[in-house]
């Protein structure tokens, strides 16, 4: 599948801050001082934010964008769209208490982080539901985005803890590495799953013509490229998948994670981590799409 | 809305007989040609007289291959919307600008209404849906909406333009809801089938498999018998014993 650069961003920076935002309301950083809320809101809005402004960039009509909230029974993409302006309003209440009021009792903020996770799922389940792309199609798609996000969002906690001098207890330590970890068990296992598992349908299914023999495409119905084949056949990246997925674990996971055990209180190189962390998981998002093979690629001789 | 309606009584679509299609793309330029200037927007081309042409086409003609050797088979095969009972574009859609009306189940595209995200041509299995180049909203088959009710239309100009312009009839318009119209009879006595059946969705439009190919046992043909006369008659058989008494 093609990758457009809006989409990768949009999925990893909303994900991240989501991931962010559910951190926060379940009370991990003090917002007490006005600095420290600022700084924490800015940035979480500003990742959620900007993920969402991307995603209408690829659109051919985004002026029209606001028409997406309307089919939430049965698309997906509707789903995340209504989700995503009903955390944000949310987000923005929860934040206006905490400035206003003082800090919003814990389990008052626990509906928020419930539709938190549901809006990354949702956002998982726009390519998970499609069944013309048999890699994503698996329930690993939506668990990978969920623990991204957790894990993503945590290091970003972590990150404005130290920048804002606060001390957390070991509890939350042993959690960020962990979570890390089983992030990208969890993304292994999804590439394994993806090396070994085909689609069911085959030229012959796509022809009909099996009971002739084994199908081949003969002529190609145009002499250039067409829609299809630049949304649908992205081919460039393959050869290099290997060396892409070594270097999304390397700058998403395995160097933050040593950074993080050994200096978990230093800012600076907490902020290097995070930002290593950020380049990692927009590989692993460039992989997830460049990777995908579409079944219509059949009908142009590709095998799945 | 997006969400699927009640499957319809009546179910539009088009049968296509790969026996017959000679891959002359007739049909791909005619639905062209009507579908520029009929149903929402042009469809555009990018680039059309460049190296590298692009544009929004309903229909495509792919050549493939099928058996080895001296048994195998060149078949022509014609791909356009199939009109999906469980249309999953339809479903994906998030601004309720692809549907599938309730009355004859044709699938169509409110282009005023589309925001060109693409996700349903990502959730079709047959590519039937395309991106217009200039227009930024999807174009997919409308199976001639307005030319199959259009009275202003002579009767025989009342089908899909592809059936219409097809010379050797390899494409067929009916209603493949009904047990005993034409379509449904051509398709139960042609073992008539289903693209990618696994993919569930449950196409309307049928296809039809190429006819299998004459015995090998029959008796080849001998050019050199069929010119030797077996009977002459008349002059011809007076000539012949002439010339065989020549030498």
């Amino acid at each position: 599948m093609h990758p457009a650069w809006s989409i990768i961003f949009f999925t990893s920076a909303s994900g991240l801050g989501l991931g962010l935002a559910a951190w926060v309301v379940l009370g991990l950083i003090d917002l007490g001082n006005v600095i420290n809320f600022f700084i924490v809101s800015v940035f979480t809005f500003g990742l959620i934010g900007t993920g969402l402004l991307s995603s209408t960039l690829h659109l051919g009509h985004p002026e029209r964008a606001w028409r997406a909230l309307s089919q939430w029974r049965s698309s997906w993409l509707s789903r995340e769209g209504v989700l995503a302006v009903l955390v944000l309003s949310l987000l923005a209440a929860w934040f206006g208490w905490n400035y206003l009021i003082g800090s919003v009792p814990f389990l008052l903020g626990l509906p928020l982080v419930f539709l938190i996770a549901v809006t990354v799922y949702a956002t998982s389940m726009i390519y998970a539901s499609l069944k013309t792309v048999a890699c994503w199609h698996h329930p690993l798609t939506p668990t990978c985005y969920l623990l991204f996000s957790v894990s993503g969002g945590l290091l970003a906690s972590m990150w404005l803890l130290a920048v804002a001098g606060q001390s957390f207890n070991s509890e939350i330590y042993h959690l960020t590495y962990c979570l890390l970890i089983l992030t990208w068990v969890a993304k292994v296992l999804w590439w394994k799953n993806l090396d070994k598992k085909s689609s069911e349908s085959t030229l012959e299914s796509a022809t009909g013509l099996g009971s002739f023999g084994k199908v081949r495409p003969l002529m190609p119905p145009h002499t250039s490229e067409n829609y299809l084949q630049t949304e649908m056949g992205f081919v460039v990246a393959r050869r290099h998948a290997l060396k892409l997925r070594v270097m999304s674990i390397l700058a998403g996971g395995l160097i933050p994670l040593l950074v993080f055990i050994s200096f978990p209180s230093s800012s600076v190189l907490l902020g290097l981590a995070l930002v290593l962390h950020f380049v990692g998981v927009f590989i692993e998002r460039w992989l997830f799409f460049a990777e995908a093979k579409h079944v219509v690629s059949l009908y142009y001789g590709e095998a799945q | 809305m997006t969400s699927l309606p009640e499957p319809s009584a009546i179910k539009l679509g088009l049968v296509i007989d790969l026996d017959l299609c000679v891959g002359c793309q007739a049909c791909v330029v005619n639905c062209k040609e009507w579908n520029t200037s009929g149903y929402g927007a042009p469809l555009s081309d990018d680039n059309a007289y460049g190296a590298n042409p692009n544009g929004a086409w309903l229909n495509r003609v792919h050549a493939f291959e099928a058996g080895d050797a001296e048994d195998a088979k060149t078949v022509h095969f014609p791909k356009s919307c199939l009109h999906c009972e469980d249309a999953p574009c339809v479903t994906a859609c998030p601004t309720g600008a692809s549907f599938k009306r309730a009355e004859d189940g044709i699938v169509l595209v409110n282009e005023d209404w589309c925001i060109g995200c693409g996700l349903c041509a990502w959730s079709c299995p047959y590519g039937a849906r395309e991106m217009d180049p200039v227009e930024g909203v999807m174009k997919k088959c409308t199976l001639c909406v307005d030319r199959i009710y259009n009275d202003n239309l002579p009767k025989e100009d009342q089908i899909p333009a592809c059936v219409r312009t097809c010379p050797t009839n390899a494409r067929h318009f009916g209603d493949l809801g009904d047990p005993n119209s034409d379509v449904s009879k051509l398709v139960s006595a042609r073992d008539g089938f289903d693209l990618l059946p696994e993919q569930k969705t449950k196409p309307v439009n049928k296809y039809l498999p190429p006819r299998p190919r004459r015995q090998k046992d029959e008796t080849p043909m001998s050019l050199v018998a069929m010119a030797e006369a077996q009977n002459p008659k008349g002059f011809w058989k007076w000539m012949d014993a002439t010339l065989d008494r020549l030498g």
